[in-house]
């Protein structure tokens, strides 16, 4: 009988060397004789712990890391294929607190399952969704996810059942699914974990959108920067066999365009063209993709439907608080001792992903400011870290839970150089269509220039800049470009001194 | 490149909007895409030349001159500049001037919580990169000036 010994496959993973940890176990188990069965699963999210090597135990999945091809002998040795005892050794990874205290339901399969194996999928409760919404008329499909109250995991926030009934109700003979696969904010990757990790609970999705508003036809666009998720998509279709019917779903691959994660520039070079902004209206729900009536939602809004099918709407409703309902999975980045992926329901604070799960900075110095939401998002002082994790609230103090990226920055930071750098990226990614973002952008730098080098009495204008792109812009590129700028200027005044 | 070209677009024949894949292919196939490749695709796509040279000059991914032997990028966005990257990039640019492997910044390579993060020659990724471990993988590469 051979053992099933997991090591991550996730681009995450490869980059901290477990390729070098699977070739050298495959070595050591060969010469050894030692019978196993290699399985490159999706990563868990705990990438301080990374590669983390599991092996399927009678007691569970006994978790080893960090490892490195060097400790793999030492592994053998120790037993490791039965759950042998080793400086390594972590226990049952379910019961690592970090894993444990989340509530994993859109992520619950990454790291867990042989995400090239729709056998696998299929075991651990994946397409019950797809098997139900094809019992149901497409009304009552978007009628569960209206129900729901599932809002669009991309960083707008919009309930997603009503952008599902506005396709469903548009009359046309042609229409599409389009997945926004193009996370390009820095400190999240949640997207990418889920389609190297647990791919066909997104294509399920897709495949259930289709069902619900007649669409036979669907889109992935992803990143360039995302080779991993491109083969990962790729060989999941590949495999899916007559699993989705007549669905058919092809990956686009983007070219390095950050403002192609907006939907419209992403629907303009899926089209073949230049990724620019179009006006709204019209709606991508009425007139999108190659001018037809068209869903496009973010990976994990998508990913998030079949189990919530299955369960029932009240199951993921139940979840959350306010008018944030379900869980979203947050990504802890940057100067962070325990980042990761964390999996939780709407309400929990800042300070308690910041400080329970992340243990504060990785230098060991104060956390003196905190990113949520992409290089759009506000940046956060320590007085608002008691922030609760919701929509809304993050609204009302001026900020945006995007994506649900956070990224932390110690006390060495210069805020009006981040300020800087805000201005600098939009002009480097601003599509060039409207000319508070592609004009002001390049001021805003020039201006947050001039103040650094002493102009304070600049500030007003920097202020009023910003009022104006926030205003006057096209999309959210050059109208949440403000966001970091002003609120670096609000909580950190002194760093523009 | 006449038969690359035209392998490339039979491929993509009954794709609709297909000239971002056409472009990645020739690129893959080319290492760039070359100038004189405009007009082939413009014809093959019934567009202008304009419109062509437009999507390429657009999109950062695309490159109009033959690539250097290996390009390293090294992710400069937020969650890698807490860790960082911005020493690692000046190092990196510094130690790279002269020779055949160039440094190029890349807005994100979804390696967030384990910066500063670089990809080598778009397949290859380390992350916890510090200027004496970017110089080993440099070093690794062969590097000639």
């Amino acid at each position: 009988m051979s053992t099933t010994v997991y090591v991550p496959g996730d681009a995450a993973a490869l980059a901290l060397g477990a390729d070098d940890v699977a070739a050298a176990i495959t070595i050591a188990a060969a010469k050894r004789g030692t019978k196993i069965r290699l399985v490159r699963n999706g990563s868990r999210g705990l990438f301080w712990l990374e590669p983390l090597v599991e092996v399927a135990t009678p007691q569970g999945r006994i978790a080893y890391g960090p490892v490195t091809a060097d400790d793999v002998p030492g592994l053998f040795a120790a037993g490791f294929t039965s759950g042998g005892k080793h400086p390594l050794r972590l226990g049952n990874i379910e019961a690592v607190p970090y894993l444990a205290r989340q509530q994993r339901v859109t992520m619950r399969r990454v790291g867990v399952i042989d995400p090239h194996s729709l056998d696998d999928y299929l075991a651990h409760g994946g397409g019950k969704g797809l098997a139900l919404a094809r019992t149901l008329t497409p009304a009552a499909i978007v009628q569960q996810v209206t129900d729901s109250g599932l809002r669009g995991r991309g960083g707008a926030a919009f309930p997603t059942g009503i952008k599902w009934k506005t396709v469903l109700d548009t009359k046309s003979a042609q229409k599409y699914i389009v997945c926004n696969a193009d996370e390009g904010d820095s400190g999240t990757f949640s997207d990418r974990m889920l389609m190297e990790g647990d791919p066909y609970c997104l294509i399920e999705g897709m495949a259930i959108a289709g069902l619900a508003v007649g669409a036979n036809k669907g889109y992935i666009y992803t990143r360039s920067e995302y080779p991993h998720a491109i083969a990962a998509l790729n060989a999941a279709l590949d495999a899916a066999g007559d699993w989705l019917g007549d669905f058919q779903i092809e990956v686009r691959k983007g070219a390095g365009a950050y403002v192609c994660g907006e939907e419209t520039a992403l629907l303009e070079s899926i089209e073949g063209k230049r990724g620019i902004v179009r006006s709204k209206p019209p709606l991508p729900a009425i007139s999108g993709l190659f001018g037809q009536p068209t869903v496009i939602n973010n990976v994990i809004t998508f990913a998030s439907v079949p189990d919530m099918l299955a369960q029932g709407a009240a199951s993921y409703r139940d979840l959350g608080v306010g008018r944030s309902r379900g869980t979203l999975p947050f990504q802890l980045a940057g100067n962070i001792k325990y980042g990761g992926l964390i999996e939780v329901p709407f309400g929990c604070t800042l300070r308690e992903l910041l400080y329970d799960y992340g243990g504060g900075s990785r230098s060991g110095r104060p956390l003196r400011a905190v990113q949520v939401g992409g290089p759009l998002g506000a940046y956060l002082p320590e007085s608002q870290f008691d922030t609760v994790l919701d929509y809304e609230a993050f609204a009302a103090i001026g900020a945006v839970l995007g994506h649900g990226g956070i990224v932390a920055f110690d006390d060495t930071v210069d805020m009006a150089r981040q300020a800087r750098y805000a201005m600098k990226f939009c002009t480097l990614e601003s599509c060039g269509k409207c000319t508070p973002c592609r004009i002001g952008s390049t001021r805003g730098v020039e201006v947050i220039d001039r103040i650094r080098a002493g102009a304070v009495e600049q500030i007003p204008l920097l202020r009023d800049l910003c009022d104006t792109m926030t205003a006057g812009s096209l999309c959210a590129m050059g109208g949440m470009t403000p966001y970091p700028v002003l609120s670096a200027l609000n909580h950190f005044p002194e760093d523009f001194q | 490149m006449i038969t690359t070209l035209n392998a490339i677009f039979g491929k993509h024949q009954h794709q609709a909007g297909s000239l971002l894949p056409i472009l990645h292919d020739i690129q893959h196939e080319l290492g760039y895409v070359p100038d004189e490749a405009v007009p082939l695709i413009a014809k093959e796509l019934n567009l202008s030349r304009a419109e062509v040279h437009g999507v390429i000059t657009y999109y950062h991914h695309f490159r109009q001159t033959p690539p250097p032997r290996h390009v390293v990028h090294v992710c400069c966005a937020e969650a890698c500049q807490a860790n960082g990257s911005e020493a690692l990039a000046e190092h990196a640019a510094a130690r790279l001037q002269h020779g055949d492997i160039s440094m190029e910044p890349v807005y994100c390579l979804g390696l967030c919580s384990i910066g500063p993060a670089i990809q080598i020659d778009e397949t290859t990724l380390h992350a916890r990169v510090t200027p004496e471990k970017f110089d080993s993988l440099v070093a690794a590469l062969g590097e000639r000036s």
